[in-house]
C-alpha cells in the first residue's frame, strides 16, 4: 500500500506527511508506524496549539476587560473628585465689565496700583535670540522685568545665576525676586519662548487678593496632579511666592536636587512643592471660557480652527483678552504687536474702566 | 508541557490584552485634560449660522446688502455706525470661479461684512455664492476688462445705494471702518480716488491694484463717460496703470490716503513684509512709491486700510488682530482726530438749521485742506 503525502487514511483517521514509496513487506509497516507516530504527534501538537490559542484569547479578552474595568473606575472617583475640585478652584476668569463699572474713583487707583507685575524671564544663550526679542517687546510692559540667565551672555544683560539645572535655576529666580519685589505683589514667569501681553494679565488678576496664594496658567493633569504648564506661562501671587520660599527649605518634600533616576520637569515639581502649602493650579480663561494661556503660536491656533470651525473661524479660536502665545518668530511677534498694540478698526471703543500707558521706551506698540 | 504552554499563553494573552486597550483608550482621549475642556457656546451649527446670515444679510440680485453693521460683544459702535450711515461702501472684489472655495470664501467670511453692499466680480453667475458673470474669460490679461465691466456694472445696478466703490482682489484684506475715517473728510461729489500711490508712468500718480484703491461716485460717473465718449479706452491689460492713466485724462485727482502723521494706509503686501522686512535697494517697490518709504513700525498706519498678497489664514489672522484681539485699558499712542462731518452730526441741533448752512461748511473745511493736502492737478 502507498501513501501519497497529505492523504488521509479513513481507517486510522491520520494524515501522512510524507511521501511512502513502500510496497508491500516490513518497509511498509515501518514506515506505516513512523508515520502513525508522526501523525499522532502532530495530533498533539495542533491540540496543544488549539488550547495555548484558546487560552490566549482568554487572556487577551480578559485583559482587555480589565483594562476598561480600570479605567471607568478611574474617571468615576477622578470625575466625583474633581467635581468638587472645580467648585472650589479650577476655573479662573477676570471680574466682569458691570463690576468695574460699580467700582468708584478710588478703588480704581488703589487696583490699578496693586495689580503691578514683576517678571521673571528664564534665558539662556541658546535662546538668544528670543531673548532679545522679549528684551525688546513684551518685557517693557512690566513693571519690573528681570532675565535670569544660566550662564551670562555679552550681548545681554541679565541676573547670571550660574546654574544649569532648570530647576535650581528657578528656585534661584524665585528666591531673588521675592527679595527685591519692592511693592510689587504678581509675579509672571516665562520663557522667551513665551509672548506675554501683560495688560490683559492684570485684567486676568485684578480683582483677586494677592496676599492670597494664587497660582494660574493653562493646567494640565498628571496623574493626581494638576500642574500649571511653563511653556504658557506661570502667574503667582505675593503669598504663594512666599509660601515657596518657606516649602525650598524642606528637602524632603521640596528637594532641590532630585535622587530619581529620571528628571521631573520643573513645572511639575513646583507644582508639587505648592500643593504641600496648600496651593493649587488654577485655569486661566475668559468669562466664555476659553483659555487665556496658550503655548502654540497664533497662526496655529487659526488654522486649527479652521480645521475644526470653518464656519466661524475667529469667534471660535481665541480669546479677545489672550495673555500669552507660544513659539512665534522675531517677525511674527512684531505683527502681533503691531496687532495689539495699534492696529484697530476707527470707531469701536471699549471704555475700559482702568488705563494702561505706553511703555517709555519702545516704537512698536 | 501542554499544561505549562497553555498557562503562559493565558498571561501573555492578558499582559497583550490590557496593553493594546489601554493604547486605544488613550487614542480616543479617555485620560482626561483638565484644562482643555472645549467650551461649547462657540460651537455654532449650520442651521443656526445660516439663520444668523440671513438676518445680517440681504441677498438681491447677485450682491449682498449689509443689513446690521457687525458689532463685537462688550463695544461702543456708536462711532462706527455713525460712519457707516454716513459713508457708504459698495466693496467689488475681483474672484473666478476657480477661487471661490479657496478665496473669495474667506473674504466673505471676513472683512466684507463690514462694507455696505458686497459684490464679487467673477466670469461666470452664481446666485448662491452669489457672484456676478461679466462677459470676459478668466487670465491676467482680462484684468483691465474684468475691472472696466465691474465698474460700469455697479454704476448701473448700484449707483444710487452708496457713495464710494472700492475695488480689491481675493487676497486683499481691507479694513472698512479705517476706509471710511479716511473718506468721511471727503465728498462723494468730488472727482478724488485714493489707493496706495504710485509714481511711475502717470504725472499724478496711479493707485496699486493689489492693495484696492476706491473711487468717489463722481469719479465712476466720469470714468462710465469716458468710455462712452472714447477719452478712455482698453489700452493695456495692465489694469491699475491703465486705470490710472485714465483717471488723470478725466480729471479725476489721485488723492493723498496717509493718515496725519503721513503713515501709509494701503499696503501692497502682507504686514510682514512692511513691519520687519527690508527690501533690497534694486527691488521694484523703492522706485514705484509715490511718498518716501519707511521700513520698520512707522511703515503703517495704525489705521491701515488693507494688505495684499493676504491668503486664506492670514485673512482670519488680521481679523483677529484688527476686530478682536486687543490689550485690556491701554491708550493708543495714536489718537486719530474725529472727521468733521462726525462733528457735525454730533452737534446739537440749532432752532432752524438750512441745508444749504452745513454743506457750506463742509465745502469750507474740504477747500481749507485741514486734514490732508489733495494734489490739485493745475491742467485740469
Amino acid at each position: 500500500m502507498r501513501w501519497r503525502a497529505g492523504e488521509t487514511d479513513s481507517r486510522t483517521d491520520t494524515t501522512f506527511l510524507l511521501f511512502s514509496g513502500c510496497v508491500y513487506g516490513n518497509e511498509c509497516d515501518v514506515v506505516a508506524s513512523k508515520c502513525e507516530q508522526s501523525s499522532v504527534l502532530l495530533k498533539e501538537l495542533r491540540s496543544s496549539m488549539m488550547s495555548e490559542g484558546s487560552s490566549f484569547m482568554k487572556g487577551l479578552i480578559l485583559g482587555g476587560i480589565f483594562c476598561l474595568v480600570m479605567s471607568f473606575f478611574e474617571t468615576f472617583n477622578s470625575g466625583t473628585h474633581s467635581e468638587g475640585h472645580e467648585h472650589l478652584h479650577h476655573h479662573l476668569k477676570p471680574v466682569s465689565k458691570d463690576e468695574l463699572q460699580k467700582l468708584s474713583e478710588s478703588q480704581m487707583s488703589d487696583w490699578t496700583l496693586q495689580v503691578r507685575v514683576y517678571c521673571l524671564i528664564m534665558v539662556t544663550p541658546k535662546l538668544l535670540v528670543h531673548w532679545a526679542t522679549a528684551n525688546d517687546t513684551w518685557s517693557k510692559h512690566c513693571d519690573k522685568s528681570v532675565f535670569y540667565t544660566s550662564e551670562s551672555s555679552k550681548a545681554l544683560e541679565a541676573i547670571d545665576l550660574q546654574e544649569q539645572d532648570e530647576w535650581a535655576r528657578l528656585r534661584k529666580a524665585i528666591k531673588h525676586a521675592y527679595e527685591n519685589a519692592g511693592d510689587l505683589r504678581w509675579f509672571f514667569v516665562a520663557r522667551p519662548t513665551t509672548y506675554a501681553i501683560i495688560e490683559n494679565l492684570k485684567y486676568l488678576v485684578l480683582d483677586k487678593d494677592p496676599s492670597q496664594p494664587f497660582y494660574i496658567g493653562h493646567t494640565e493633569k498628571s496623574g493626581e496632579l494638576d500642574y500649571v504648564e511653563y511653556d504658557s506661562g506661570i502667574v503667582l501671587s505675593y503669598e504663594a511666592m512666599r509660601r515657596l520660599i518657606e516649602i525650598f527649605k524642606d528637602e524632603d518634600r521640596c528637594p532641590e536636587r532630585g535622587h530619581a533616576l529620571w528628571k521631573t520637569p520643573e513645572e511639575k515639581q513646583l507644582a508639587t512643592c505648592l500643593k504641600y502649602t496648600g496651593v493649587f493650579a488654577e485655569n486661566g480663561e475668559d468669562a466664555q471660557g476659553k483659555g487665556l494661556f496658550n503655548k502654540k503660536s497664533v497662526s496655529s491656533l487659526i488654522s486649527d480652527s479652521m480645521g475644526q470651525n470653518p464656519a466661524d473661524v475667529v469667534e471660535a479660536c481665541c480669546s479677545d483678552m489672550a495673555i500669552t502665545f507660544g513659539g512665534m518668530s522675531p517677525s511674527q511677534i512684531q505683527v502681533l504687536m503691531y496687532g495689539v498694540y495699534r492696529l484697530r478698526p476707527y470707531g469701536h471703543d471699549f471704555h475700559d474702566s482702568l488705563t494702561f500707558l505706553p511703555p517709555n521706551d519702545s516704537d512698536n506698540d | 508541557m501542554k499544561a505549562l504552554g497553555a498557562r503562559s499563553a493565558f498571561y501573555v494573552g492578558l499582559v497583550v490584552g490590557t496593553c493594546t486597550m489601554y493604547v486605544l483608550l488613550r487614542q480616543v482621549g479617555f485620560t482626561r485634560n483638565v484644562g482643555s475642556v472645549e467650551p461649547e457656546a462657540h460651537k455654532k451649527s449650520m442651521l443656526e449660522m445660516v439663520e444668523e446670515e440671513n438676518k445680517n444679510w440681504k441677498k438681491e440680485r447677485l450682491a449682498l446688502f449689509n443689513l446690521n453693521h457687525p458689532h463685537h460683544t462688550g463695544e461702543d459702535g456708536t462711532l462706527a455706525d455713525a460712519l457707516y450711515k454716513h459713508v457708504r461702501i459698495l466693496c467689488w472684489v475681483m474672484t473666478g470661479p476657480n477661487n471661490l472655495e479657496k478665496k473669495a470664501r474667506h473674504v466673505k467670511a471676513t472683512w466684507s461684512r463690514h462694507c455696505n453692499i458686497v459684490v464679487f466680480i467673477s466670469s461666470v453667475d452664481d446666485p448662491d455664492f452669489p457672484t456676478v458673470g461679466l462677459n470676459t474669460k478668466e487670465g491676467r490679461d482680462q484684468l483691465y476688462w474684468k475691472t472696466i465691466r465691474a465698474f460700469h456694472y455697479v454704476m448701473d445696478k448700484h449707483g444710487d445705494e452708496a457713495d464710494w466703490f472700492l475695488k480689491a482682489d481675493d487676497d486683499t484684506y481691507v479694513v472698512v471702518d479705517n476706509l471710511r475715517w479716511i473718506l468721511a473728510s471727503h465728498s462723494p461729489e468730488d472727482p478724488v480716488y485714493f489707493g496706495r500711490r504710485f509714481k511711475p508712468y502717470v504725472k499724478q500718480g496711479y493707485m496699486s491694484g493689489g492693495a484696492g484703491y476706491v473711487l468717489s461716485k463722481e469719479a465712476l460717473r466720469r470714468f462710465v463717460v469716458g468710455f462712452r465718449t472714447k477719452v478712455c479706452t482698453h489700452t493695456s491689460s495692465v489694469e491699475d496703470l491703465a486705470l490710472g492713466q485714465c483717471m488723470e485724462k478725466i480729471g479725476v485727482v489721485a488723492g493723498d490716503s496717509r493718515d496725519t502723521l503721513e503713515r501709509e494706509t494701503f499696503h501692497p503686501f502682507v504686514p510682514e513684509s512692511h513691519l520687519t522686512g527690508t527690501f533690497p535697494k534694486t527691488f521694484w517697490y523703492w522706485n514705484y512709491c509715490y511718498y518716501p518709504i519707511v521700513q520698520g513700525p512707522q511703515c503703517c498706519s495704525d489705521l491701515a486700510v488693507s494688505f495684499h498678497y493676504v491668503d486664506a489664514s492670514h485673512m482670519y489672522l488680521l481679523e483677529y488682530y484688527t476686530y478682536h484681539l486687543r490689550a485690556f485699558g491701554y491708550k493708543y499712542r495714536y489718537q486719530p482726530p474725529e472727521p468733521s462731518v462726525i462733528q457735525d452730526l454730533n452737534a446739537p441741533a440749532p432752532d432752524k438749521v438750512e441745508i444749504g448752512d452745513i454743506e457750506e461748511k463742509l465745502g469750507a473745511e474740504e477747500q481749507e485742506g485741514e486734514k490732508k493736502s489733495l494734489e490739485q492737478n493745475e491742467k485740469l
